[in-house]
């Protein structure tokens, strides 16, 4: 088993190009779960923890880019959680301190579970992937990047470099339902984010289907209920037709977890009291 | 409760009745104590076990061949390779040490590797080729004892027809109701691991962490075909226990690969493995029916009791045992009946676990109480209070309380302790917790009070011992004792006997073996500290007398004046004094054997004096629960406890705040799933322990110290009913948040979202 520490991006992917085989390594949350169970080769590490380019992050011009090698800890930090609040409360609910340090958003997003955290936040926000190689850079949206149950568009030789997202004007909101009240993985979740100078709620869900998504129906139905002008609170009726209109859009499975029935019900709950709690935040 | 220390006491080591800190504890949360899997061996070969994937399935054939060949690989063994008695068990062997033909839960261990690195024990389980033929397993307790035997033995473990007083009148008042409880795991931190090592005698030295070092021996004796002192047991640093280790786990396994290469060999279950391989609680389905009159006298209560205990035995008997005694609660009633089974299925075995039978029951009866209140507009501890059981009175196998019972006193001061919690000022505070999910309007808040009791100590006639040996040596005082130290304390309190009654300062406490001493029984049964303090307490006294007597007598004085101050033997009658360590130049040993009052087999209506002593327990707890989402918080846990005397402030507080984390756990998250046989859950990513967001502090309303007749220093074992009543409380608080009947536990997120709807399926 060899393990190689990158120092630098550039480095990391020549190291991929030579041996595509190379098992890439961040938090290593994910991956050492996989290792002790064995069903992860070591063989040949590439550890990424080094590379300082992978933690840094940038605003400009109304966009914010994350390194993917933030970790959820510096996700919920003030600089951060006041541009992107709905991913900063969903780092916040993820794992224990000791995983909030090592694990990571790039991580997150490679492993592509339908119960990832931050991915419904990214998915109702736009968000665009930089991957790297030693043969160029290439940027893929984030819907496009997942493409099932633990399943990524990553190429051989990939690294994602950064995540990439508007920064919008506006409340946000992320819920998550575990049956413990920490530390525990997501029954379902939501994210709601509004775009004030767009006129649009964006909801994305989680753990409800085989890759979180965008309830589309849902959000052109609230986007034209909502009150653009004064955010005045909604009629009960707008606001239980919203929550069904987000449960309708799931396909939840049944589980050891949770059962299909309770997650449907679920994330309808969760858009009811994100909308009431985006519409109570305007208020104020 | 914390207790005030004289500054004698600061520069002296602690007495009876304060606060010893565990000589493990600051290694522990340091990294430093050396747990049973850290043990190593320059020499050592790592054991791995083959286990079934299957719940039921006979063997066709096992084929070793491939796996011996491989590289590493110093032995492979199957049932074909043990010569020793096939079977092991800790009532009675009905268990294969390896799976004979059969296999009859998922995980039974099928073969075992010895090899030279963990990763080639690995290749070599997976080469080892088994073939099976499936059988459909038997999954449903309900029709176990109709179906086709699963093992030889049957598939009834034992059933009991309990029969109290003679009226079948109906009562004023009558509840009834059906409960179920799921199966709970010890969840240990410390996996089951340990190291055995060949020696030149043809006999093995077993290094394991465990709770009964003597009764695995005799068993690991047995099934090696050995005497039983060429099997030589020591206790390993054990990381909790709570009754997954009084079976046999991997102890025979490693024996047989280490007398098979004559190297030590390290066995270390993996997580996923540990859920496999040990017991657990036993899953209960419960059905009750309790009479009474308008003013709430209890006068009859029915009941019928089913346990799933699995593929083997373990303790089902004495489990099911304890289910039917302390059925009722701690109340009197005059006419009892009831039908009591625990059986065989293709299920995880079950056997000790915390609280042991009693567990189940509470939840039942303290829920029948509650609905027993409602129907009668009685207030629920007034109810309790009118019911409670006190010295004097029988108990429902018609045994007379002769020790003390203060369950008035332990209802009465946990329901009038002040509750010191408001509304949560947090969002992190609320159901829901970190997921950030409800907003205080979205909350309801229950409370409610439960009380629980149990036996302490075997019951039913059983040969109950510690032995312990004191000798003193130059002042110092060394104790040994084959007590497994699981984290109750015997550390500190066969310290605290030695100081106390000796006046000695420094106290060595002997590593626990079966070479040294003979056996202290089982850490369970809340009976270390009333058992082998006992033995120790007996020694120490034995010592003591000794030693004054020959001091009086080589220095002509009256043995009556002598007394034992500030480190030395002075008389009272003169100015003679000596120190200790003068006056023990000459050894004195002295090794006692302590036995509780003898008990009695029940007989056939399930009557008897089957009981030593009975301890008490009141939990109140204050719930806040999100109907919406069907998520709890549990927010304050208030208890009382009848404790006969507190021995060790520190050590008490933690038994009561872990039992009680652990019967929490219980009520609203730990279960392990089991379909068709099949765990889905052998893990801690979907077996849920409570965090600390999950669990609040421990308040202690009340320690009852009434001092138990005949126990030592008049101390009750206290480990088990923090974990008994604890579990009915927060249950019964979270029916009392939502209006709802809430029949089983774990309570689950859809039992309360869906409740209606399940009501009318
Ligand atoms: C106890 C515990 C609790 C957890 N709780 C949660 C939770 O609440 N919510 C949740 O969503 N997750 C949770 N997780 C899962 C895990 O922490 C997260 O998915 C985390 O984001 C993974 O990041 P990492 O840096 O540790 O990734 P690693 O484990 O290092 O890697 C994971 C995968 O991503 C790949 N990878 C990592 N970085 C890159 C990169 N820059 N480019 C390309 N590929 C990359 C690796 O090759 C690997 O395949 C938990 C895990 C544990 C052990």
């Amino acid at each position: 088993m060899g393990v190689i520490i990158a120092k630098s991006l550039n480095e990391a992917c020549v190291v991929l190009a030579e041996n595509p085989a190379t098992t890439v390594l961040a938090g290593g949350t994910d991956l050492m779960v996989q290792a002790n169970r064995g069903m992860q080769s070591m063989d040949s590490v590439l550890d990424l923890s080094r590379i300082l380019e992978l933690k840094e992050w940038t605003l400009k011009d109304s966009e914010i880019v994350l390194g993917a090698g933030i970790s959820y800890t510096d996700l919920a930090e003030p600089q951060i959680a006041t541009v992107v609040p709905a991913l900063a409360q969903a780092a916040r609910t993820v794992g224990s301190p000791q995983i909030r340090n090592a694990g990571t958003l790039g991580g997150n997003l490679a492993t592509a579970s339908p119960a990832g955290d931050t991915i419904p936040v990214l998915v109702a926000m736009d968000a665009v992937l930089q991957l790297k190689s030693s043969s160029g850079n290439r940027e893929v949206a984030i819907t496009d990047f997942i493409t099932g149950v633990k399943s990524n568009a990553l190429q051989a030789g990939e690294i994602i470099q950064s995540i990439t997202m508007p920064v919008f004007q506006g409340p946000q909101e992320f819920l998550k339902v575990g049956t413990r009240n920490a530390m525990v993985i997501s029954v379902v979740s939501l994210a709601l984010v509004t775009d004030y100078l767009g006129r649009k709620l964006r909801v994305g869900v989680g753990s409800v289907s085989p890759v979180p998504f965008r309830a589309t129906e849902a959000e052109e139905f609230i986007s034209q209920e909502f009150d653009w002008e004064k955010n005045s609170s909604l009629s009960e009726k707008v606001i239980n037709k919203f929550s069904d209109m987000v449960a309708d859009s799931t396909k939840p499975i049944d589980d050891h977890r949770g059962t299909a029935d309770y997650r449907k019900h679920a994330v309808g709950i969760l858009a009811k009291r994100a909308l009431e709690r985006v519409c109570a935040n305007g208020e104020s | 409760m914390s207790r005030v220390q004289t500054s004698d006491t600061v520069t002296k080591g602690p007495r009876i009745g304060e606060s010893a800190l565990r000589p493990d504890g600051i290694p522990k949360v340091k990294g430093e104590f050396v747990f049973s899997n850290d043990l190593r061996h320059p020499q050592m070969l790592w054991g791995g076990t083959l286990r079934s994937p299957h719940p039921a399935a006979r063997i066709v054939s096992i084929n070793t061949a491939p796996a011996l060949k491989m590289t590493g690989v110093h032995a492979v063994l199957s049932s074909e390779d043990t010569e020793g008695m096939p079977l092991y068990g800790l009532e009675h062997p009905d268990q294969p040490v390896l799976a004979d033909g059969v296999v009859r839960y998922q995980g039974e261990p099928v073969a075992i590797v010895a090899a030279d690195h963990p990763e080639n024990v690995r290749l070599a389980l997976e080469a080892i080729e088994v073939e099976y033929e499936l059988i459909e397993p038997l999954s449903d307790s309900k029709l176990a004892q109709e179906a086709k035997a699963i093992h030889p033995d049957g598939n009834l473990f034992r059933k009991i027809d309990l029969i109290y007083g003679n009226s079948q009148e109906d009562g004023e008042i009558i509840v009834e109701g059906t409960y179920e409880v799921g199966m709970q795991d010890q969840a240990p931190l410390g996996t089951e691991s340990g190291m055995a090592i060949p020696s030149e005698d043809g006999g093995v030295d077993l290094f394991v962490s465990t709770q009964w070092l003597h009764a695995d021996r005799d068993q690991v004796a047995a099934c090696l075909n050995l005497p039983s002192e060429k099997v030589r047991l020591t206790l390993a640093g054990v990381g909790g226990a709570f009754g997954a280790r009084e079976d046999i786990s991997l102890h025979i396994h490693l024996c047989l690969l280490a007398l098979r290469t004559g190297k030590p060999v390290k066995m270390s279950y993996s997580r996923t493995e540990s859920f496999h391989g040990h017991v657990h609680r036993h899953p209960a389905q419960m059905w009750y029916r309790h009479h009474a009159k308008s003013d709430g006298t209890l006068t009859r209560i029915e009941a019928r009791l089913l346990l799933d205990g699995g593929a083997y035995a373990s303790t089902s008997s004495a489990v099911l045992a304890n289910a039917a005694c302390f059925a009722a609660g701690p109340y009197r009633v005059p006419s009892v009946q009831i039908h009591g089974a625990v059986v065989r299925t293709n299920n995880p075995p079950c056997g000790a676990m915390r609280g042991f039978g009693c567990v189940q029951v509470c939840f039942a009866h303290e829920a029948q109480m509650d609905k027993l209140a409602i129907a009668l507009g009685m207030d629920p501890v007034e109810l309790r209070l009118k019911n409670a059981l006190k010295s004097g009175d029988q108990i429902i196998t018609g045994q007379t309380i002769t020790g003390t019972a203060p369950v008035a006193e332990v209802i009465e001061t946990c329901a009038q302790h002040p509750t010191s919690v408001g509304a949560a000022s947090e969002q992190m505070e609320l159901p829901g917790g970190a997921g950030r999910t409800a907003d205080p309007k979205n909350i309801v808040r229950g409370e409610a009070i439960a009380v629980g009791f149990k036996n302490l100590m075997f019951s039913e006639g059983f040969d109950d011992f510690s032995t312990a040996s004191c000798q003193l040596l130059d002042g110092v005082a060394t104790i040994t004792c084959a007590c497994a130290e699981v984290g109750q304390g015997f550390v500190t309190l066969a310290q605290q006997i030695a100081r106390e009654i000796l006046g000695v300062e420094e106290v060595i406490l002997a590593p626990a073996s079966t070479s040294n001493v003979g056996s202290a029984g089982s850490t369970s049964a809340s009976r270390q500290t009333w058992m082998s303090g006992g033995a120790v307490k007996s020694a120490c006294e034995e010592v003591r007398i000794r030693l004054l007597s020959r001091i009086a007598e080589s220095h002509d004085l009256d043995v009556e004046s002598l007394v034992i101050v500030d480190g030395g033997i002075a008389s009272l009658s003169s100015n003679f004094s000596i120190s200790l360590k003068e006056a023990t130049i000459e050894s004195i040993e002295v090794e006692e054997t302590y036995r509780h009052m003898p008990t009695h087999p029940l007989d056939e209506n399930g009557q008897g004096d089957a009981h030593v002593s009975f301890a008490f327990s009141a939990h109140r707890a204050v719930v806040d629960v999100d109907q919406e989402l069907g998520l709890i918080k549990v927010v304050e846990l208030i208890t009382s406890q009848d404790v006969g005397r507190v021995l060790n402030p520190l050590q008490l507080q933690g038994q009561l705040e872990g039992g009680a984390a652990q019967g929490l756990g219980l009520a609203v998250l730990e279960e392990i799933n089991v379909v068709d046989g099949r765990i889905l859950n052998p893990s801690f990513t979907d077996y849920l322990l409570p965090t600390a967001l999950d669990m609040p502090p421990v308040e202690i309303a009340a320690l009852i110290e009434q001092p138990e007749p005949n126990a030592p220093f008049g101390a009750k074992g206290v480990g088990e009913p923090p974990a008994i009543s604890s579990t009915a409380a927060v249950a019964s608080a979270v029916r009392n948040a939502t209006g709802l009947d809430l029949q089983r536990v774990p309570i689950r997120p859809t039992d309360i979202v869906f409740s209606e709807k399940s009501e009318n399926d």
